[in-house]
């Protein structure tokens, strides 16, 4: 074939100008509390709407139950977790500006989603994160602060996971999808009436683990549900570029129900997921549930959106801020005063402070550290290199040793 | 009766049934571990006796397998998974490195992640692509991974057992063109450490180090040698992570020569850091240079070639006389 022939064929439709309907929010998206702040009630005969989810999908008045009772008091504490974690991710932020972190992965504008979706977990519940999960740990009790060692590179996961139930942060893409289903699968094995949420992206649902784990979900009815917050981005990649479906409408496929919830709306993240981890519990098997939202800052500060997405995108987003329009609900339905908002100002810089402080007292970890914990039984390579670095260490000592005593004399 | 007389593979199958007994908390996962057995009957009748739930058909998804048992390991179970064939292991591969190998190590010692992931290994059943390689190199690079293979049904049962109790993740390559082999089994024995290396034969002029399916070329060739008057010492590994380097001084300090066998590739695997290390420890002790022999710098051949890929007799005694010749 000659190069003119190539050149002369029609050229083939490309993938990339249409944008599939993955990139634009569904009609029927579940929402309790609009952008300007008013509380949407279902009304009976407001069934339509599950049609076009997948099979099994709850109703808007059933979830208008799961949040029924709230009340002011759980609604200002969601605003104050909301108000907070917002807080910290800007203070962690501005310390990678500073050097002080070498990395952050801002959670700026998925707030409802993660706290919404985080208080919606029970304590016996057990969390696996990506590592933008900075709300849901706020809600599981992780002290923000042990979120950063990772990113200041003192280790690689500072806490506990059975502590709080929220496992490390995992930074491969996916992967924690399997282990999340693994432990679900555990979890009904020992008869337990816990659930597994496990938490990923946009970007994710494009890797195999991710599909791998809706298919051991499924076939083994694990009580896991499947958290992906659909922030529009994968890094510089938009949605189109992972799906030419709904992500929610996956879930099908693979025989169990997805929903797609409105993710800047806090109150329909938590209904949506408390309908979901119920489900898991009493032994229906797993839920994909897409929280339709949008990372309004960087992938991480290594990113640059401003090279590849345009300002009205933006604006557009930023008009649905989930913090806004908590806000306007609360002072519109009178759940709140100036004091509240004042109180929880000086919280805020308070958060601030101390993280910063933590921050930079951090220890750098002991020179041994990256021989500890390599193996839990031991491991002859480890000891011996561990014992030539300790030697190659120790005769700097000695050499510093005998330089005083010479600079002594 | 203590002392039973058991192919390979009937002897893993004996000690997976042990530790399903012992330890309600060991589960088997895999593809066709079921009613078939597993595709080498290595599994065959424990989900007859042990039920669907203890022993896991899974789906036909390699990662995924790794990957809920990470998470099934986080939840306080032991799974001992199977990887069909050598070959198929690569799907798992980021599971394996870098999730189970450092999850240890990411919770500061807080998680443990007592994994066995079982994979019949190598080459010399005539087989098809994917189905004969020796990637154990590929693990015993990765801090945070065990990797092992026995060479005899004692070692399968008792290796396998050990392998079971460790909280680390552990490799266990089963030698698969050995699963046929019998040996003697004493069930009552008190086994020697995981990862000690085992003199098999005593010899005085030369060390022949190998592991898992080679360690048998290994005796033939030293019994060829004796008959043309040459007293070669086998020293069976057992162990790629950890290498027992101690024990291969002790022989070599002994024997003055070193030919390293393996089935794997040569360039870049165990047989290079044998040579390296032992050159290190014994410089003076040695009067030849540490030989290699094993696989070549191309994919696994086609079956027909397979003969002329793996290490023989032959190519084992031209090395030991290469070496003699120094």
């Amino acid at each position: 074939m000659t190069v003119e022939s190539t050149a002369a064929r029609k050229p083939r439709k490309s993938t990339g100008a249409k944008k599939p309907p993955g990139d634009a929010p569904d009609p029927d998206l579940i929402q309790l509390l609009t952008p300007e702040g008013r509380r949407i009630t279902p009304s009976k005969g407001s069934r339509g709407a599950r049609a076009s989810r997948t099979p099994d999908s709850p109703t808007p008045e059933e979830l208008a139950e799961y949040i029924a009772d709230l009340t002011a008091d759980d609604l200002r504490g969601f605003y104050r977790d909301m108000v907070l974690t917002r807080r910290f991710d800007a203070e962690a932020t501005v310390l990678q500006r500073q050097g002080e972190l070498g990395l952050w992965a801002s959670l700026l504008g998925q707030e409802a989603a993660q706290i919404g979706s985080g208080r919606a977990t029970r304590e016996d519940d057990y969390v696996f994160p990506t590592y933008r999960e900075h709300g849901v740990a706020w809600c599981r009790g992780v002290d923000p602060t042990n979120l950063l060692g990772m990113f200041r590179g003192v280790n690689h996961g500072g806490w506990d996971p059975a502590s709080n139930n929220f496992h490390l942060y995992t930074i491969v893409i996916g992967s924690q999808a399997l282990h999340a289903t693994g432990y679900a699968m555990g979890v009904a094995k020992d008869g337990a009436d816990s659930a597994v949420i496990a938490y990923f992206g946009d970007g994710a649902s494009s890797q195999g683990d991710v599909a791998e784990a809706f298919t051991f979900a499924a076939v083994y009815n694990a009580p896991v549900v499947f958290f992906c917050q659909n922030n529009q981005w994968a890094i510089s990649e938009p949605t189109a570029r992972q799906t030419r479906v709904p992500l929610y409408q996956r879930a099908q496929g693979f025989g169990f129900p997805g929903v797609r919830v409105d993710g800047n709306d806090v109150l329909a993240c938590l209904a949506v997921t408390k309908w979901a981890l119920e489900r898991a519990r009493s032994g229906e098997g797993p839920t994909l549930v897409e929280a339709f939202t949008y990372r309004m800052g960087a992938h991480t500060t290594n990113d640059d959106p401003t090279r590849y997405r345009d300002a009205e995108e933006y604006a557009s987003w930023e008009a649905k801020d989930p913090i806004g329009r908590l806000r306007s609900h609360l002072e519109s339905e009178h759940h709140t005063d100036e004091g509240f908002f004042a109180e929880l100002e000086t919280e805020s810089e308070a958060l601030g402070r101390r993280v910063r402080e933590v921050v930079r007292s951090m220890p750098d970890p002991d020179h041994l550290a990256m021989f500890e914990h390599v193996y839990a039984d031991g491991h002859a390579l480890v000891d011996e290199e561990r014992a030539q670095f300790a030697a190659y260490q120790a005769s700097f000592a000695d050499a510093d040793e005998t330089a005083a005593t010479e600079g002594s004399r | 009766m203590a002392v039973q007389k058991l192919p390979l593979a009937r002897a893993l199958n004996e000690s997976l049934r042990i530790a399903l007994e012992t330890d309600p908390k060991v589960l088997l996962m895999g593809e066709d571990v079921g009613k078939l057995g597993g595709v080498f009957r290595v599994t065959d009748g424990l989900q007859k006796d042990f039920g669907e739930d203890r022993v896991i058909d899974t789906p036909l998804a390699e990662s995924g397998i790794v990957g809920t048992a990470i998470g099934l390991a986080l939840r306080g179970y032991r799974p001992v998974v199977e990887i069909q064939f050598d070959g198929f292991v690569y799907p798992a591969y980021d599971q394996i490195v870098t999730q189970l190998a450092k999850m240890h190590a990411r919770a500061l010692g807080k998680v443990k992640m007592p994994v066995v992931i079982r994979i019949p290994y190598g080459g010399g059943i005539g087989a098809v692509e994917h189905h004969s390689e020796s990637p154990e190199t590929l693990f015993a690079h990765v801090a945070g991974l065990k990797v092992v293979s026995p060479s005899t049904a004692s070692d399968a049962y008792w290796m396998m057992q050990q392998a079971i109790q460790s909280d680390d993740p552990v490799i266990f390559f089963e030698p698969k063109r050995r699963y046929w082999d019998k040996g003697e089994v004493d069930m009552e024995a008190i086994p020697g450490p995981l990862h000690a290396a085992r003199v098999v034969r005593e010899g005085t002029q030369l060390t022949l180090a190998a592991y898992g399916p080679m360690v048998k070329v290994c005796m033939e060739a030293a019994a060829a040698a004796e008959e043309e008057g040459t007293s070669l010492e086998v020293l069976d590994l057992r162990s790629v992570s950890p290498i027992d380097f101690d024990a291969v001084q002790r022989s070599v300090e002994k024997t003055r020569r070193l030919v390293v066998v393996h089935e794997a590739p040569v360039f870049l695997g165990a047989g290079a850091e044998l040579a390296a290390r032992i050159t290190e420890r014994c410089f003076y002790h040695l009067e030849a240079p540490v030989l290699r022999v094993g696989g070549y710098h191309a994919p696994y051949p086609p079956a027909r070639l397979e003969e002329e890929y793996l290490p023989g007799l032959d190519r084992v005694l031209d090395s030991v006389d290469r070496a003699l010749a120094y």
